[in-house]
Parts: structure tokens; sequence; C-alpha cells
């Protein structure tokens, strides 16, 4: 029986894997998630067979639980996932990684409290954790332990910070100073339970790593967050991994570890494009210090134009270059673009997308939600290859796009978003800019392209916006 | 059980594999192989039904039950996004357009 769960584990690693490898190709992305689906399900079946649970004393009472747990946990989990709006994806996948952090943390509780019980009933009266498990699973289930925590409170705030459940960038004064000496204790206590047995210890170590997820991502900054959960998720996947080594798991040591290194090289791909470095993220909050000091900069008036204009302007353009942000999310507003798209391109004009490569909340979400709407991928630009094409852009539309076409990343050494590539849309003859209201984006940094010669502002949400547009240049 | 050299082998070949799937990435697929990646390490639901399998005490009967449902809940979701968000990648929209930009 154990060579055939063995052989389980083995078969759902590598469909993992497989499947990871074809979810990195638009061809073969859809079978990938089918794989790694089988993969779950084969190791989950086989777990039920397994002799350690099986062997308990409290087999029946305990599989009993298994099931209620995962029939609540997957059931409540499907049904959100089923019910969210394509939207609100990132802050789904924030909270699904929350609880994968979670579930690590919650297995190295059970091991480290069964060590630590059995060592205060030791014979020797000085019986440590760490003699229980041995240290080399001592070591790996407190590092679990910690970082499955952190990520799992990390992970919820980030989930209610994109929610907009959380709007606060701070909870104390100095918090990075204060984040750093909890950080201290934190491993302290960390280590205190290695050379324990004390029950105490493992509970105050546990809340410490909790308030230490929260404080540290508390202060990120709204535009960071893709970051931050791609972190996270590395992270998670990390402590999965050291878990695995704990219960001698195979199948979780793999797609744990895929995961960590996966997902390490994906943070760091995320905080290059917005070229910034991990540490910086979490120490620097954009749009909390030095955003809201720097008020000046930005003079002059936003000049607005109506729909009907707006849309006379691009249906006479040659080239009409779209840039999509988080508004186009919330306002829904990609169907109605894909069709405003179609209109013009039967005038004869010649329409792009160009996606940041941080554009709304995460790399590729605008893409995602461009393929919704069934725009197809040969319109889509990415950065580099359409910033040269803004010269001869006639029109660029920017739509919820706010700080990735702010212009001050380039030219304002004192702005907070200074050095981030930027689609440079000013270059284009005329900008034309779909807004809901003159606030700043989502760092809070006043953008001076709103306030420039060529830039016109029409105001409205963007899926009216897009319709009016629609009409304009219906009726020509 | 794995241990010793042959779960430092196992920790460090699994790296480089993670490594090397997302090297070559277009842009496009990042938030799904994210989600993708999130829903693999949804596998922690087999070690939480191990923990909870092997409780004994009350307390660690609790700490179990939250670890399974936490863990069904990252697999589950996992899933249920990723394939969701995969469906738009239908292959009837790029079939005359070869790959993606």
């Amino acid at each position: 029986m154990e060579t055939l769960i063995q052989a389980a584990y083995l078969i759902a690693a590598a469909l993992f894997i497989l499947g990871l490898k074809q979810m990195s190709s638009p061809v073969t992305a859809r079978r990938g998630i089918l794989w790694a689906g089988a993969g779950m399900v084969l190791a989950t079946l086989a777990t039920f067979m397994a002799p350690q649970i099986l062997d308990s004393d409290q087999v029946s009472t305990n599989i009993i639980l298994i099931l209620i747990a995962i029939a609540l946990g997957g059931g409540y989990a499907w049904y959100s996932g089923k019910k969210v709006a394509m939207t609100d994806m990132p802050q789904m996948i924030a909270m699904y990684n929350g609880m994968g952090g979670g579930a690590a943390a919650a297995i190295a509780a059970v091991e480290l409290l069964k060590a630590s019980n059995e060592a205060a009933h030791d014979v020797t009266g000085t019986a440590t954790v760490a003699d229980m498990l041995g240290a080399d699973v001592a070591i790996l289930g407190i590092l679990g332990a910690i970082i499955g925590t952190i990520s799992f409170s990390g992970s919820i705030i980030a989930w209610a910070k994109l929610d907009g459940r959380l709007n606060r960038s701070k909870l104390l004064p100095m918090q990075h100073m204060i984040n750093a000496l909890l950080a201290v204790v934190t491993v302290g206590f960390a280590a205190a339970i290695y050379f324990t047995n004390s029950i105490d210890t493992i509970i105050v170590f546990y809340v410490l790593a909790l308030v230490l997820g929260v404080f540290i991502t508390v202060p990120v900054g709204g535009a960071d967050m893709p970051v931050i959960i791609s972190l996270f998720n590395a992270l998670t996947g990390l402590a999965v991994g050291f878990e695995g080594y704990v219960l001698g798991n195979a199948a979780m040591i793999i797609a744990g570890i895929v995961v960590g290194s996966a997902g390490s090289l994906l943070t760091q791909l995320m905080a290059k494009a917005m070229n910034r470095s991990v540490a910086n993220v979490f120490f620097a909050g954009v749009g909390t210090d030095a955003a809201a000091a720097s008020g000046d900069g930005t003079e002059g008036v936003m000049k607005e134009i109506q729909a009907q204009d707006a849309g006379i302007l691009m249906a006479f353009a040659s080239q009409v270059v779209i840039i999509p942000g988080y508004g186009m999310a919330v306002a829904q507003a990609q169907h109605k673009i894909w069709e405003l798209t179609q209109i013009l391109t039967e005038k004869g004009v010649s329409v792009k997308f160009a996606i940041h490569p941080v554009a709304g909340r995460m790399p590729g979400h605008m893409n995602v939600l461009l393929a919704e709407a069934g725009v197809p991928y040969d319109m889509i630009y990415d950065m580099e290859d359409i910033n040269a094409d803004f010269k001869n852009t006639t029109v660029a539309l920017v739509i919820g796009a706010n700080d990735v076409v702010n212009p001050s990343a380039k030219t304002d050494s004192s702005s907070p978003l200074f050095g981030m590539p930027i689609l440079d849309a000013i270059d284009s003859d005329n900008v034309i800019v779909i807004k809901r209201g003159r606030g700043t984006g989502f760092s809070g940094v006043e953008n001076p392209l709103f306030f420039a010669d060529n830039t016109k502002m029409l105001f409205g949400d963007g899926q009216k916006a897009a319709s009016e547009l629609i009409q304009a240049a219906k009726e020509l | 059980m794995i241990e010793g050299l042959a779960a430092i082998y196992i920790f460090m070949l699994a790296g480089f594999t993670g490594y090397e799937i997302i090297s070559k990435v277009p842009v496009i697929l990042h938030t799904p192989l994210m989600s993708g990646s999130n829903f693999v390490h949804g596998i922690v639901l087999v070690g939480a039904m191990v923990a909870l399998g092997i409780a004994e005490t009350p307390t660690e009967q609790v700490i179990g039950f939250i670890a399974v449902l936490l863990g069904a809940g990252n697999a589950v979701g996992g899933y249920v996004v990723t394939e969701r968000m995969l469906e738009m990648f239908k292959p009837s929209e790029n079939k005359n357009n070869g790959e993606g930009s």
C-alpha cells in the first residue's frame, strides 16, 4: 500500500510539473490546468489510504473530520471562485494563497505541539522539540511555520487592500523600525521553540508571526501589490515544501519547491518591470509619505472633451493606440472597447492595444480581460514594442490607466514613481483620457500627462464613455 | 521517508525545474501562471489530511481541521480561478494569429 501511495504522489508531482510547463504557452495552457487538477485529485485520493491515518487510534473520527473540512473549505472556495468577477481575480488569488500558507503553518503547529507534548512527558525531563523531531525536521518545520504564517496573514491583508476593505497604509509611527524589531523577536521565539518543550513559546511565536505578516503588508503601496502577492505565492510554496519534508511527503516537497522557485523568479520579473527591487517594495510605500508631500509640479488645467468630439477625432485618425488600466477592469469596459475597436478598424483606422507590464493589478491582467472580450493577440503590444510607435499615433486613448503613463516617472527625480518605465502616450498627437474623476491614481501621485497641452479629459465611467464613443464613431 | 542527501537532491532539482518553467513565459501568461502555481501548492491539502489523520488530542484535531479546511480552499479555489482565466485563451481565437505577442 505504501508503495502504491508513493507511486501516486510521484505521478501527481509529474503532472504538476508538466501542467505548469503547458501553462507557459497560450496554446496548451488550458490542458495544463486539467493535468495539474488530475494530479491533485490523485494525490488526495491516495492520501485517504495512508497508513499513518488508518493506523491512528481515532481513525473514524479523523476521517469524518477530514471529509467535513474538505467539503466546507472546498465548497466555499468553489462557490467564491465561480462567482467572483474576472476583475477581482487578483484578490482571490491572494486569498487562496493565504489559505495555503495557513494550512502549511497549521501542519507545522500540529507537529510542533505533538513534539513538545512528547518532550514534556519524556523521562529525562529535559528533552526538547528538537530531540523529538530531529534537528533537520525541527528546523525545516519551524521555518515552514514562520513563512507560512507570514504568508497567511500578509495575503489576507493584501486581499483586504485590493478588495477595498482596507485603505490604511500606516498602522504605527516608525512602522519599518517596529517591523524590523518584531522580525528579530519572532525569529528569537522560533529559535526558542527548538531548544525548549514549552507550548506557550509556540503560541507566542505564532501570534508574533501573524502580526508580522500584517505589519509587513500594510505599508506596501497599491502599485506594488502584484509583486507582494507573487512573493507570498512563492513563500507559501516554500513553506509547503518544508512541511513536506517534515511529513516525508515527496509530492509536497516537489510541488512546493517548484512553486517556490518559479514564484521567486516571477516576483523578480515583476519587480524589474516596475524598475524596483523586491526590498524596495517592502521598505518604501509608494504614495504614502513621499507622494503626499509632492503636491507641486503639476500646474495648469485639465481640458475637457465631449465624447462626440473624441469619437470624431478617433474616427478620422490614422492610428489609435488604446492603453487600458485597472479602471477599464472596474468599469467592465473591455467589451465596449473591443466594439469601438471594430468600428474604427472598419473605417480604416489602425488600432493597437498597448499593455504596460504592470497594468491592472497583476502582469497580464489586462491581456486576460482583453482576451475575454475577444481582442486578438496580434493587436496587443508590449511596452517595448509600442513605445517608439507613439510618435506616429494620432490618438492615444487612455482608459482607466494612470501611473503607467505618468511622465514624471521619467522627468521628475523626486517623484515616487521615478525610474519606472512608462508608456510614452504623451508622444502621440492627441491623448484622450477616460477617467472617472480628477483624483490621482492608485499610487496617489499626480499625473502631469493630464495637464499636458495635447491631452483632453473625457470624464465619466469607462463603460458609459466607451458607449458614447461608439455612438459618435458610428454616426459618421 | 526522504532523508539527508536525497532530500537535498529533491530540493535542488525541484528548484531548477521551477526556474526553468517560468524563464521563457510571455507576459500575457504571468497572471494565469501565478494562479496556476498558486493551485499547485494546494498540494498542502494532502499534508493537512495527514496532520489531521494523526491527531490524537482535541487541540490537534482542531488545528488539523483548520489545516484541511484551508488546504482544500487553496486547492479548489486555485483550480477554479485558474480554469476560468485560461478558458479565455480558447484555441479558436488564435487560430489565424499564431502565437501571442
